[in-house]
């Protein structure tokens, strides 16, 4: 098998004993562990120094039935000596546990890319439930690829014999002998793995020993076994990187402290109302452990209680916050008309899913836009900011946290479920590099006459905020429309002109506070530009990159600041022949850009729940340039 | 407090000094301003303070409510104000929460938060004003209209079968369950002040009268010339009788029931003795079929259990106990490592 599969290793483009990068995935069953795989994989890579980007992509069965096409998890980490800002368009090497592994992934590979495939589980059960009627390690149909097939499960048992585990626990070995063979192939140290799964299993040293051995034993394997072929080392430089102190870091994580360091800058406790949704609920779980920073959670009964406390507890003096995904962001639609009307800060974060109903819970998308700008009964203006990386939600809530108390408005936060699960090396900054924005309640009693709630910042526009236990401010506020000022019910025609008015250009005012739209690369003008927001950007910027290098007169705009839109963006957009919006929905920011600006903005739509590739982008930029007009 | 603003209300306040300046709009003949004027008249008897008092509601016409309150008031959407109470009183908890909903807010549209509220025993006064009707869309069945009402919506009767909200509270597990009659002006400050001295969820059911679409829906039991006899007023300690002391209930021990029995020459000894914190009994006083029986009303249950926010505020204290919220070391938590040198890569 070996020599054979030596000659098409050979014939084929791959890899170089010393890559600038190499795309990895790991794949297998739900329960392989293939996410704790991937996830230790990378620390390693960080460890040695390399720039990552990962791509967890698991079903939405907790426990789909063993062997099946549906039950498959993977894991796919880029790492390199380069700058790495996606997850990479195309494994060059695939770890595949099963059929079912096999089969769903082994069509992203890279021609000429590695298959370890562990023939234990391609027996005839397995193949079935994977849809084979032969085993395609058999048959020749892998011939694109190098194969590397042989009994991952039986060498497991064999490393951890001396344990004494039943079969079921040894076999859960597999993944951490997986994992070992995986470090010696990219020569890597295994202290930092051995200690971790010494502290994971404290509780249970033999299965500390067990999975250590099964770790020593894949390493062990890949120097002895006289394989050849396939089965080498490569060497992966580490990444020129700033100098300073990195951890990894998902969008998830990144999001929550970003809201907690938002509301300290605030000088304000933190409010979390949220109810349990795929992909937004690892932003509640994080924020749940963090109360000794004044922050409380509250799990709500459902997605309208979530907003409707966090709506509460912002009239209390707290920040608000609320978290969930476009299905839960749909029932909180009136509530959020109220904090709009009310004029309370809150931050509303939508972990982006596909759509519509509750379409792909685990799978990306970045279809909520015109949810977030428009998707409101009545005239009903928020701020919308996105976030473009999981580094970068950490910025992004922050900065989310200061519009909503600066401007006493209700800020709409898209992130997506590729950046929530996304992990990516951070260089963490130092809280005291940023300036605190402390809110200043309002306390002072009118000297005579009443206290008007609603009376304003003649500048900002922004109203007011008053905690209830205020003495001598007693006021009522709700959802029926305000008197200008006063506050108290109004049903007047010029009242309510004037107040939707005063809605608007006080969101609108908002671009007067935030940054000018930067050039993310390029020049300021010329043939084409990119535009972009949200977890696009890693894939737009390295096509973007990738075509300039070809000498293409190509820029990339990714706009963080989507409502409102920042003010020189219309005259930047117009400085450009042509404008190409890539977007993982039908084509939402294209058409803001084409009612906001009237520019041609040409959209490309990819909506298969999978970011976008670096090459589809990259050939979206040849087309555009090569079309006449 | 400053003396100058027209807000300031004085110690021993007086009732007037609670209503706002904004034209109470409810129809002419409204129970609502009874309730109102009940509320009012509580407020300077329990020692309330403006500015530490908020009423929530959600919508319909008893949600006008906090207009007419010299407090902080939200009126807020549709059948959601107990949620909103929960993040007020979990933001701080120092504040007085009062809740006002009717029959479709909060037992329809809202009868989800409610069921929590409930269960959690947030400590706020709920006071639910039960008019069987929709009153503000014009006239439609509500969840709590018997069935067989005429309505708009409803044109050959409703067929559904009504809810009943005592027993609706007492099965979500609230702790403090009163019902009272929006004339009864003598009754209502006695429950608003056990209701708001009791730390939890106080469910305080008010029959009112929709003068406009549902008028005289209760005259079986609330008007006054047949007062005596249609209505049984609960006290703890005290015998469960009705009708000037010639009436009582009994319990059949053989079957578990309630039943009515004459009382001969203040022969009280077999009557009941109501026992506010027997949830059993609680049971049955509600579930009571009026005709047969009286209406049950005053406080029917109260057997106080720890408050939601207390619990909340207590473990968020426990837990950041000892820890320094140290943003810096915060985010520097995880698998971490050091770069030490733009030129050599290797850690």
């Amino acid at each position: 098998m070996a020599t054979a599969l030596k000659d098409n290793f050979e014939s084929s483009a791959r890899l170089s004993n010393h890559p600038d990068a190499v795309v990895v995935r790991f794949a297998g069953d739900s329960g392989d562990g293939m996410q704790l795989t991937g996830g230790q994989f990378t620390l390693s890579s960080a460890l040695a120094g390399n720039d990552f980007s990962t791509f967890p992509d698991f079903p939405a069965e907790i426990r789909a039935p063993q062997g099946t096409t549906f039950g498959v998890s993977a894991f796919q980490v880029n790492f390199g000596s380069s700058d790495i800002e996606t997850a990479g368009d195309q494994p060059d090497v695939l770890i595949a546990m099963n059929p079912a592994a096999l089969k769903t992934n082994v069509g992203d590979l890279r021609p000429g890319g590695l298959v370890i495939a562990d023939t234990g589980e391609f027996g005839q059960r397995n193949l079935a439930k994977a849809g084979y009627t032969v085993s395609p390690i058999d048959d020749n149909s892998l011939a694109r690829w190098q194969v590397l097939a042989f009994d991952i499960s039986a060498l497991t048992l064999e490393a951890v014999k001396p344990f004494g585990l039943g079969n079921k626990e040894a076999l859960r070995c597999k993944n951490m002998w997986t994992l070992g063979l995986s470090l010696w192939m990219f020569d890597r140290d295994r202290a930092p793995l051995i200690a971790w799964l010494q502290d994971k299993f404290a509780k249970n040293p033999v299965l500390a020993d067990a999975n250590i051995a099964a770790l020593n034993a894949g390493h062990a394997y890949g120097e002895t076994a006289e394989i050849g072929g396939p089965l080498r080392q490569w060497t992966v430089d580490a990444a020129s990187v700033e100098p300073g102190y990195y951890r990894t870091i998902t969008g998830g994580e990144s999001l929550s402290l970003g809201l907690v360091a938002g509301a300290r800058l605030a000088g304000l406790d933190l409010f979390l109302g949220s109810y349990p949704i795929t992909p937004a609920s690892p932003i509640l779980h994080a924020l749940a452990r963090l109360k000794e920073f004044g922050v409380t959670s509250f799990q709500a009964e459902d997605e309208i209680a979530a907003i409707g406390a966090a709506i509460g507890a912002s009239y209390a003096g707290q920040l608000g916050v609320t978290s969930s995904s476009g299905p839960g962001i749909a029932l909180k639609g009136e509530a959020i008309g109220l904090a709009i009307i009310t004029e309370l800060p809150l931050v509303i974060v939508n972990s982006q899913r596909g759509g519509p109903s509750t379409g792909l819970p685990t799978k990306t998308e970045q279809s909520d836009l015109y949810q977030a700008i428009y998707g409101r009964n009545g005239d009903a203006p928020l701020v919308v900011l996105s976030t473009s990386s999981p580094t970068d939600c950490f910025d992004v809530a922050i900065e989310a946290v200061r519009l909503a108390t600066q401007f006493m408005t209700p800020v709409m936060l898209l992130t997506d479920g590729y950046i929530a699960n996304a992990a990516q090396p951070w260089l963490v900054p130092d809280m005291d590099d940023y300036e605190p924005f402390p809110v200043v309640f309002h306390t002072e009693a009118p000297a005579e006459g009443k206290f008007n709630p609603y009376q304003r910042d003649a500048e900002t526009l922004k109203r007011v905020w008053v905690k209830p236990g205020t003495p001598g401010l007693t006021h009522r506020i709700g959802g029926i429309e305000k008197g200008f000022d006063t506050g108290n019910i109004n049903y007047e025609a010029a009242n309510h002109q004037k107040m939707t008015d005063t809605r608007a250009n006080k969101i609108l005012g908002i671009a007067n506070h935030i940054p000018d739209q930067d050039i993310d690369q390029g020049a300021a003008g010329g043939k084409l530009v990119v535009v972009g927001w949200g977890s696009t950007y890693g894939p737009i910027r390295k096509a973007v990159e990738a075509a300039r290098a070809r000498g293409l007169d190509v820029s990339h705009i990714h706009i963080r600041y989507l409502w409102p839109l920042p003010k020189n963006l219309g005259d930047l957009l117009k400085s450009f022949d042509k404008i190409l919006v890539p977007e993982m929905n039908t084509g939402q920011l294209k058409t803001v850009l084409r009612d906001q600006y009237l520019v041609d903005a040409k959209p490309l739509n990819k909506v298969s729940g999978q970011p976008f590739k670096i090459a589809e982008i990259e050939a979206a930029i040849d087309a555009e340039l090569a079309r006449k007009g | 407090m400053n003396d100058m603003t027209a807000i300031a209300i004085p110690d021993g306040s007086k009732p007037d000094h609670w209503a706002t300046d904004q034209e109470v709009r409810w129809c002419p003949g409204c129970g609502d301003y009874a309730i109102l004027k009940a509320v009012q008249r509580t407020m300077p008897e329990i020692g309330a303070k403006p500015e530490n008092t908020v009423f929530v509601s959600g919508i319909g016409c008893s949600s006008r409510f906090p207009y007419y309150m010299e407090t902080y008031g939200f009126h807020t959407i549709h059948g959601r104000a107990p949620t909103i109470a929960t993040g007020i009183k979990l933001a701080n908890p120092e504040l007085d929460v009062w809740i006002i909903t009717g029959d479709g807010d909060g037992l329809s549209i809202g009868g989800n938060h409610m069921l929590h509220l409930l269960r959690r025993n947030l400590d706020v006064q709920l006071l639910l004003f039960n008019n069987e009707i929709y009153g503000l869309t014009k006239g439609q069945a509500s969840p709590t209209s018997r069935t067989g009402t005429k309505s708009p919506s409803t044109p050959f009767g409703s067929v559904d079968r009504p809810v009943n909200p005592c027993a609706f509270a007492l099965g979500a597990g609230g702790r403090f369950i009163a019902r009272t009659i929006d004339t009864a002006q003598k009754h209502i400050p006695t429950i608003l002040k056990r209701a708001h001295a009791n730390k939890g969820t106080s469910f305080v059911e008010i029959y009112q009268n929709c003068i406009v679409y549902n008028d005289d829906v209760f005259a079986a039991f609330t008007d006054k010339k047949n007062a005596a006899n249609t209505q049984l007023w609960a006290e703890h300690g005290k015998p469960l009788l009705f009708a000037n002391g010639t009436k009582g209930l009994r319990l059949n021990t053989a079957t578990v029931e309630l039943e009515v029995i004459d009382i001969i020459e203040g022969a009280t000894e077999v009557v009941l003795i109501h026992d506010e914190t027997n949830r059993m009994l609680a049971q049955l006083l509600i579930d009571m079929p009026f005709g047969e029986f009286p209406m049950a009303l005053g406080v029917l249950y109260c057997d106080p259990a720890p408050s939601f926010e207390t619990a909340v505020i207590e473990q968020n204290h426990a837990v950041a106990k000892g820890k320094k919220a140290d943003l810096n070391a915060l985010i520097r938590k995880g698998q971490s490592w050091t770069v030490h040198d733009a030129a050599t890569h290797k850690m």
